[in-house]
C-alpha cells in the first residue's frame, strides 16, 4: 500500500541525507520526497511516499523515529488527510490543439503560466491521481515535451498538527 | 579544546594514530597528563580498543584518527560497534574546512562513509562548538540504545592560536532524542500475568542485558520464577552459565536443549535481544506454539523480524526490575506443576545431546578441550576476547561464563582481527585481571601488528591461537554444502608464530598434545607480566555442532558429521 509520511526534523546539515540514506541502506522504496523548512527556521518538514506492507510501513517510521535530526515522524495515510503536488507541464501547442488543451485544462482547473507560439506551459495542482490522470487525457490531444513534478506534500485534516 | 573536553569527560585513555589533520591535538596530548594516549599500529585496532573497553565497562571508548585513510582504516571498527550496539566516540580528523570538497589532501568525506554505521555523526563548523559538540557525542553514544558517533574536526578548528571561551556543558538536552527510560507499566502488568500463567516458559536474552547492566535483575527474576534461560552469544555472562537452568546459547551454533527448549515453549520473554537471522532460522518456522513478551530499548528492535504479542519498550534494567516486584507482589503463583515436568523434559534433552563432542576419533586435540582447559585454568573468571570463525563458537559453547562483561567478541558482524585489539583494550583498563584472546590462525593474521602496541604498553594478554591451519568455519561451510571443494580456505604458509611473537618480545609456546595442554597453560597464566602466544595445534577436521539445518525451524539441527534431528 502507498503511504505518505511526513517527518519534523531539525534544518541542519546532513539531516536529509540521513533520511535519503535510511531508505536505499535499507531497501525502503521512495515514490516521492520534498523538503522545506517549516515557519520554524530550524525546523524542515520533509515529506515521503512509499509503498510498502504494514510491517515495512512499521519499520520505516521506527527506523525514522530513531535518526538523532528527526523530532517527529507520523504516517499521514493512518488518518484523514489532504495531499496535493505541483505539476508543471510543457505541450505541443498549435493550431486546433490550443481550444482542445485550454478546455482541458479548465475541466482540471489547471492554468496555462507560459505560452509561445508552439507550446503552452500548464501549471496544475492536485492529488497525485488527477496530475496522472491529466497527463493520460492530454494523451490523444498533443505530445508533451517536459514534465517536472513537485512530488507530494500533505496535511492532517481537522485538528490535528505535526509541530513542535 | 578537544583534549580538555576529553578530560573533563573523565576519559583516562585514548587509542588513536596521529596524521596531518591532527597535529595540533596531538600537540596538545603531549602537553598534559590526564588524559593518556595508546598508539595503536593500525586505526582498526584502535577503535576495536575502545569498543572493548565499553564492552567491559559499559562507558563509551574513544578511539582518535586522522582524516583519509586513517578514517577509512577506522571503518570495520565503527561497523562492528555499531552492530553490537557498543557505545563508541571516533574523533577523526578533517582537512581544513576550507579545504572540504576540494578532493583535498587526504580528505575523503567521513560523515558520509560513516553514516550507515554510526549512532550520529557530527562535523564540526566552529570552534568554540566543540566543548558541546563532544558532550553530546557521548551523550548520544551512551544513553537508549547505545551506538559509536563520530565527530569529525577539521584541522582549523584546533589551531592552538585561536582561542575562545571554554566551557563543558554538564548536561545536554535535545528535542529531537529523548531516550525512554521506563516501559509502559500496563505492558509489563499484562506480561508478568502471563509469565505466571506459562507453563513451557524460556527467558531469551540478549546483549542488551549486559550492556544494559541488568544481568542482576534478570538472575533475581528467573530464579524467582524457576523458568530456564538461554542467551544469545552477545548475551553470555548476562545469566551465570554454570547455573542449573541456565540451558546454553541458543541459534545457529546454540546447545540442543536451548533449541528444543525455544521450539517447544508457550511462552518466550525475550529482552535485550533482536531476534537476529542466527538465532531464529526461518522466521516462519520459528517457534510455532510461543507467545512473545519482548522488552527492548529500541522499538525497532521489535516485531521487526518476529511479531511480539506483547512489546515492552523500556531499559531492561529497569523493566526487569518491576517484573521482580511485581511477580514478589502477586497472589498468583507460577504453575509448579507444570514447570515440574517441563524441567524434566528439558534435563532429558540436555542428557541425550547437551556439549558432548567426541575426543576418541583422531589422536589430535580438540578445539574444544582447549576452550574447557581455559574455564578451568582461569576458573571461569577471566575476560574472554575473541576473534570470529570456530575458535569462536568452540569458546561461546564452552566457557562458562558467570559474569557478564567477560565475554567479548564480535557478533553482528563477525570481524575477524577483534580479539587481539580487544584483549588489549580490556588489559589496558583491568591490569590485575586474566585476560585470553581466543584465536584462529586466520583471524591473527588479522591485525598481528599490535604485539608491537603490547610491547610498548606492557600488556600481558594470553593469546590461545587454536591452530587447525585452515579458516576453519569457513571449511566447514564448504563441507557441508560445497561437497568438501576446499576453496581458498586452507592456509599453506603459516609463518613459525613462535618465533614472530619472539621478535616482538614476547613468548612463545607450541602445544600439540593434549597432556602438555594444562601445564602449559597454567605456565602462561603464571607469567603475570609477560604475553604468552600459545600455538596449539588442534584437530584440523572438527566441525561445531550443534548446527542448524538451513532454513529449518529452531529444533532442526545437525548434532554431529553423521546425526540429525
Ligand atoms: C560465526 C558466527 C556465528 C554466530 N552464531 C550465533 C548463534 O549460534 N547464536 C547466537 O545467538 N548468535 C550467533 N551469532 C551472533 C549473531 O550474529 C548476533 O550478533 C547475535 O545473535 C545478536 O545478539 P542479540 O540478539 O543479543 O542482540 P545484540 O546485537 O546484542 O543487540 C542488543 C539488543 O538489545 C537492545 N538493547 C540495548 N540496550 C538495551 C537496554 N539497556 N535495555 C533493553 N534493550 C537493550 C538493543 O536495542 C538490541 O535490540 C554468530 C555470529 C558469528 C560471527
Ligand atoms: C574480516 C573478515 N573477513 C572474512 C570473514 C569470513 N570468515 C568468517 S570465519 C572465517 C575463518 C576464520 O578462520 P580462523 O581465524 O582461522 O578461525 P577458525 O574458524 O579456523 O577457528 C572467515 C574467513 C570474516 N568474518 N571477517
Amino acid at each position: 500500500m502507498r503511504h505518505i509520511i511526513s517527518v519534523l526534523m531539525e534544518n541542519e546539515p546532513g539531516a536529509l541525507s540521513r533520511v535519503v540514506g535510511l531508505f536505499s541502506q535499507r531497501n525502503y522504496n521512495i515514490e516521492s520526497l520534498t523538503v522545506a523548512p517549516t515557519e520554524d527556521s530550524t525546523l524542515s518538514r520533509l515529506t515521503v511516499t512509499t509503498i510498502g506492507d504494514d510491517r515495512v510501513v512499521e519499520q520505516i517510521t521506527k527506523q525514522l523515529n530513531k535518526l538523532i535530526d528527526v523530532v517527529k515522524v507520523v504516517d499521514l495515510t493512518e488518518g484523514d488527510h489532504i495531499e496535493r503536488e505541483l505539476m508543471m507541464i510543457k505541450l505541443k501547442a498549435n493550431g486546433q490543439m490550443r481550444a482542445e488543451i485550454k478546455r482541458t485544462c479548465d475541466i482540471f482547473r489547471g492554468q496555462i503560466i507560459d505560452v509561445t507560439p508552439n507550446t503552452y506551459t500548464v501549471q496544475l495542482i492536485g492529488a497525485s491521481d488527477k496530475l496522472d490522470a491529466f497527463i493520460a487525457s492530454l494523451g490523444n490531444t498533443t505530445s508533451i515535451m517536459e514534465v517536472v513534478r513537485s512530488g507530494v506534500s500533505g496535511i492532517a485534516r481537522g485538528e490535528k498538527v505535526l509541530s513542535l | 579544546m578537544v583534549v580538555r573536553a576529553l578530560r573533563d569527560e573523565g576519559v583516562k585513555y585514548i587509542y588513536g594514530y596521529p596524521g596531518g589533520a591532527l597535529l595540533h591535538v596531538y600537540d596538545a596530548l603531549f602537553q598534559q597528563e590526564d588524559v593518556q594516549h595508546i598508539l595503536v599500529r593500525h586505526e582498526q585496532a584502535a577503535t576495536h580498543m575502545a569498543d572493548a573497553y565499553a564492552r567491559a565497562t559499559g562507558k563509551a571508548g574513544v578511539a582518535l584518527v586522522t582524516s583519509g585513510p586513517g578514517a577509512t582504516n577506522a571503518v570495520t571498527g565503527i561497523a562492528t560497534a555499531f552492530t553490537d550496539s557498543i557505545p563508541m566516540v571516533v574523533i577523526t580528523g578533517q582537512v581544513m574546512s576550507h579545504l572540504i570538497g576540494e578532493d583535498a589532501f587526504q580528505e575523503t568525506d567521513m560523515l558520509g562513509i560513516s553514516r550507515p554505521i554510526v549512532k550520529h555523526n557530527f562535523s564540526v563548523q566552529r570552534a568554540e562548538d566543540i566543548p558541546a559538540t563532544i558532550k553530546k557525542a557521548f551523550y548520544i553514544a551512551q544513553s537508549g540504545r547505545p551506538g559509536p558517533v563520530v565527530v569529525d574536526i577539521p584541522k582549523d578548528m584546533t589551531t592552538p592560536t585561536d582561542r575562545f571561551p571554554y566551557e563543558y556543558p554538564k548536561s545536554v538536552k535535545l528535542r529531537s532524542y529523548n531516550p525512554i527510560s521506563r516501559g509502559h507499566s500496563g505492558q509489563i502488568r499484562k506480561a508478568v500475568d502471563m509469565l505466571l500463567q506459562a507453563r513451557r516458559p524460556v527467558i531469551y536474552s540478549g546483549g542488551g542485558i549486559v550492556i544494559g547492566d541488568a544481568s542482576a535483575e534478570l538472575t533475581e527474576l528467573a530464579q524467582l520464577l524457576n523458568f530456564p534461560v538461554t542467551n544469545t552469544l552477545m548475551g553470555l555472562g548476562g545469566y551465570p552459565g554454570t547455573d542449573r537452568q541456565f540451558v546454553g546459547m541458543l541459534g545457529m551454533h546454540g546447545s540442543y536443549e536451548a533449541n528444543m527448549a525455544m521450539h517447544h515453549a508457550d511462552l518466550i520473554l525475550a529482552v535485550g535481544a533482536r531476534f537476529d537471522d542466527r538465532v531464529t532460522n526461518a522466521t516462519d518456522k520459528f517457534c510455532p506454539t510461543a507467545r512473545i513478551i519482548h522488552i527492548d530499548i529500541d522499538p525497532a528492535s521489535i516485531s521487526k523480524t518476529i511479531r511480539a504479542d506483547v512489546p515492552i519498550v523500556g531499559p531492561s534494567k529497569v523493566v526487569l526490575e518491576e517484573m521482580v516486584g511485581l511477580v514478589k507482589e502477586s497472589s498468583k503463583k507460577p504453575d509448579a506443576q507444570a514447570l515440574d515436568s517441563w524441567w524434566k523434559q528439558i534435563d532429558e534433552w540436555r542428557g541425550r545431546h547437551g556439549g558432548h563432542y567426541r575426543t576418541d576419533d583422531s589422536e589430535l586435540m580438540k578445539p574444544q578441550q582447549v576452550i574447557e582447559m581455559l574455564s578451568k585454568v582461569t576458573n571461569g573468571d577471566a575476560y574472554v576476547c575473541s576473534d570470529v570463525g570456530q575458535h569462536q563458537m568452540f569458546a561461546a559453547q564452552y566457557y562458562k561464563f558467570n559474569k557478564p562483561n567477560r565475554w567479548i567478541n564480535s557478533g553482528g558482524l563477525g570481524t575477524m582481527g577483534f580479539g587481539l585489539p580487544a584483549a588489549m583494550g580490556v588489559k589496558m583498563n583491568f591490569p590485575d585481571a586474566d585476560v585470553a584472546c581466543v584465536t584462529g590462525e586466520g583471524s591473527i593474521q588479522m591485525n598481528i601488528q599490535e604485539l608491537s602496541t603490547c610491547k610498548q604498553y606492557d600488556l600481558p594478554v594470553k593469546i590461545l591461537c587454536l591452530n587447525n591451519q585452515s579458516l576453519g568455519m569457513v571449511r566447514q561451510w564448504q563441507d557441508m554444502n560445497y561437497e568438501s571443494r576446499h576453496s581458498q580456505s586452507y592456509m599453506k604458509s603459516l609463518p613459525d608464530f613462535v618465533k614472530l611473537v619472539e621478535a616482538y618480545g614476547h613468548v612463545g609456546m607450541k602445544v600439540d598434545k593434549y597432556a602438555d595442554l594444562e601445564g602449559a597453560m597454567r605456565e602462561a597464566f603464571a607469567l603475570k607480566d609477560r604475553l604468552v602466544f600459545m600455538d596449539i595445534a588442534v584437530d584440523p577436521f572438527e566441525h561445531v555442532y550443534p548446527m542448524q539445518v538451513p532454513r529449518g525451524s529452531m529444533r532442526d539441527m545437525w548434532l554431529s558429521k553423521t546425526e540429525r534431528t
